[in-house]
């Protein structure tokens, strides 16, 4: 017996099929690429520094959270990486070095670790992050405000070139303004070139579309929580405008605008806190594109998609109860 | 190994082998020198043993080693019985492990022909319980169950197996002789044989005389779990904590089906068992060797050599167990043997649940394995099976296999359903007392 063979012995199955977390995240920062290197384009420097101290930070964060809680480092994982990617795709393209870092730190840790790590989190980090920051400092969140300096020359309603808000303002000052006319000055083509303002990841809408259907192809993303996200923007943006045409834009202009595109793709589809059965996907992507709409057209806020997905967050472990009856379960 | 495909849109797809050219006759391994028979009886001085060391015994012998105890196992070899001690398997099932150095030389045991000649088939009732392929016939006889309905799997357990395929295609009469034994010995009414498409074709003939209702089976893994076949082939669900074997339907395999025919055909209970050995490469032997040959000596036999850290698998990829011995014995559903290189074994992690949700499709008794993991992982053993469905596992291991955080998901199951049984049995056994 001394010369005994030693033998791996575990349990089965002895086949895995090679799939891991690590390289789901960096699918999920290859997919992103497109519409930041754009947002990085077209705002240069300021932005690219936005992107990657927004990354560092985030991974450092987590870095730090696991010293001090003794746990074995998770930034291999890629998810702290995948936040910083996220949240920094939500940001105006000019912000102070500060707010990205407490931002990161609300995400990694507020957003993410109290809660036991990755898969523990109830709501989306980066979103749950921006909205705590969008909150505290709002006047840094305007994206007007924002690239103020910049010789942009898209279409705007001087000084609002931020189509969402544009069309907002339009339709609180109608004596001034034709909403219609303003949903006209953002031709569809100029969107999703992203030849607008808005945050640094969520105007190029052709590449998030790209980087959409490369997570949907891939199976790292679900498409019926993509394709109910924008199909409840749609339907309910078709339903304002086809009551009151003056004051709501059409559902097109809903679709390209705002933080939409980059919902549907990486904001909604976030693994845990989104479901993972069929009809609770439909159901949660669905009320998120509705609670969407209901706030930019009756809400205060210009963008409703951060606080929708929040909510949805909110009632994603009760619409995961709605599942198939297992095998030999009687009813 | 099958990897995840780029497109990860859909589901894998496994399908059992289903291969044509099997061969006719498997190879014949000759007799080895040594081996080991366990008995399902522990060796803990409950009762007396009365096979001693020393003893010589034939083949086809029944061993019966424990006095009081039914208990028995059929030598495989002739021989002397050298050494006896007990064995621990698996979620700590004990044996009594019989070791008998063999000769080369067949002397074979006329105790069962006399049975068969005196009683008929009635002989059946004592000695096929350890017949190869497995039959639960302490269960099937039991007072308390009627064997209403028999379903033979005419598929594989597992992945990569051709076992069944080999002996349904080489050994078509014995099958039907066994079918109408086992319909008569346990006095079933109705006989299901439940195959492949392509094989029913093939192998037409079987069954075709005794009378026996034959079903197509789909091929895609993992539809031969019994749970599955009584929903997919017989069109009843069976509930989650209940057994198949609650309700008089009990499955066989199709090798034991054939071995029951064989053992009356010739008045001699079979002893040796065909087994799919799998190579480092996925090519694949059918091998005959006798029952309790060392997974060493087959090794040898083939030329395959095993180094440190590779793994041993007995039973398929997906829901064999490993084993940490080479002289872990052939028993009588050993249908593979599987050798996988160190290079090959994919690793498993204590990363937690990401919820991504692969698990909870590709999972064919829709059980929310999202949820159910994270209360096993506390050892929240009862909610799991209350609230979260762990009784309608079918043990298939998809769920561990597609799992991204290599979370060993199926173990979890496992050993939560084993907790449970224990924990209800101390339960019982305390309101008892």
């Amino acid at each position: 017996m001394f010369n005994q063979k030693k033998f791996i012995v575990s349990h089965s199955p002895f086949w895995h099929d090679g799939s891991g977390i690590t390289s789901r995240s960096y699918n999920i920062l290859i997919a992103a690429l497109p519409a930041v290197i754009m947002g990085i384009y077209l705002y240069g420097i300021p932005a690219l520094g936005v992107v990657a101290l927004s990354i560092a930070s985030a991974m450092l964060w987590e870095l730090g959270y696991n010293r001090v809680t003794g746990q074995a480092p998770t930034v291999g994982d890629g998810n702290a990486a995948v936040i910083g990617m996220i949240f920094a795709m939500l940001l105006p393209p000019v912000l102070p070095w500060w707010i990205i870092i407490t931002g990161t730190l609300i995400a990694v840790v507020i957003g993410k670790q109290i809660y036991g790590g990755i898969g523990g989190n109830p709501f989306n980090p980066a979103v749950l992050a921006f909205a705590i920051l969008a909150l505290s400092w709002g006047h840094y969140f305007d994206f007007d405000a924002a690239v103020v300096n910049y010789d942009y020359g898209f279409a705007a309603i001087y000084p609002v070139a931020y189509p969402l808000k544009a069309v907002k303002h339009a339709a609180s000052y109608p004596q001034f303004y034709d909403v219609q006319s303003v949903v006209s000055m953002f031709s569809p083509m100029d969107l999703l070139m992203g030849r607008e303002v808005g945050a640094i990841g969520a105007t190029f809408g052709l590449g998030l579309i790209l980087g959409g259907l490369y997570l949907i192809i891939r199976g790292f993303i679900r498409w019926e929580i993509s394709v109910s996200f924008l199909g409840g923007i749609f339907f309910t943006a078709m339903i304002f405008n086809a009551i009151d045409p003056a004051n709501y834009a059409g559902p097109l202009f809903h679709l390209l605008t705002g933080y939409t595109l980059l919902a549907a793709f990486f904001l909604a589809t976030e693994d845990s806190s989104s479901p993972v059965n069929f009809v609770p996907m439909l159901i949660y992507g669905a009320v998120a594109g509705v609670v969407t709409i209901l706030i930019r057209n009756i809400g205060a806020y210009a963008d409703g998609v951060i606080y929708a997905i929040l909510i949805v967050n909110l009632i994603n472990p009760l619409l995961d109860k709605i599942r198939p009856r297992a095998l030999g379960k009687v009813v | 190994m099958i990897k995840r495909s780029f497109f990860g849109l859909t589901q894998p797809r496994f399908h059992y082998e289903a291969v044509r050219d099997v061969p006719r006759s498997p190879d014949q391994m000759p007799v080895p020198g040594q081996v080991r028979l366990f008995v399902r009886e522990a060796f803990d001085g409950k009762f007396p043993l009365v096979l001693q060391k020393g003893d010589r015994v034939r083949t086809g012998q029944k061993l019966v080693p424990f006095d009081g105890s039914d208990a028995y196992v059929i030598s495989s070899v002739t021989g002397t019985v050298s050494g006896i001690s007990p064995y621990t398997g698996d979620f700590g099932q004990t044996y009594t492990d019989i070791t008998i150095d063999a000769e080369p030389e067949d002397e074979f045991d006329e105790a069962f022909k006399a049975a068969v000649d005196e009683q008929g088939i009635e002989a059946g009732r004592d000695f096929l319980a350890t017949v190869p392929g497995g039959l639960p016939l302490a269960e099937m006889l039991d007072s308390g169950h009627h064997v209403d309905t028999l379903i033979v799997c005419g598929i594989e357990r597992d992945l990569l197996t051709v076992t069944h395929q080999a002996v349904m295609s080489s050994q078509t009469e014995a099958m039907n002789l066994g079918v109408s034994i086992l319909k008569r010995l346990l006095g079933v009414h109705k006989v299901v044989l439940a195959m492949p498409q392509n094989i029913i074709r093939e192998a037409g003939t079987i069954g075709g005389a005794s009378g026996v209702e034959i079903r197509p089976i789909d091929t895609t893994y993992p539809a031969a779990k019994p749970k599955l076949i009584m929903r997919d082939v017989m069109g009843q669900e069976i509930p989650a904590d209940k057994r198949c074997e609650d309700y008089g339907i009990f499955f066989v395999s199709a090798e034991a089906v054939a071995s029951v025919g064989k053992a009356f055909d010739k008045g001699r209970i079979p002893v040796t068992k065909t087994v799919t050995v799998i190579r480092k490469d996925l090519s694949k032997v059918v091998m005959e060797v006798r029952m309790g040959t060392a997974v060493g000596d087959i090794f040898n036999e083939l030329g395959i050599s095993v180094r440190d850290r590779d793994r041993i698998v007995i039973g398929g990829p997906m829901t064999g167990s490993a084993i940490y011995a080479l002289e872990h014995p052939v028993l009588q559903d050993t249908d593979t043997i599987m050798v996988q290189d160190s290079s090959d074994i994919p690793d498993v992690m204590n990363n937690p649940c990401i919820n991504c949700g692969e698990c909870v499709r590709i999972c064919p008794a829709d059980i929310p394995v999202n949820m159910l993991v994270r209360l096993l992982e506390a050892r929240q053993y009862e909610i799991a099976a209350d609230d979260y469905d762990l009784h309608s596992c079918v043990e298939c291991g998809l769920c561990s296999f597609v799992c991204p955080s290599k979370i060993p998901i199926f173990q979890y199951i496992q050993l939560g359903k084993y907790e449970l049984a224990r924990i209800r049995k101390e339960e019982e056994e305390a309101t008892d007392v």
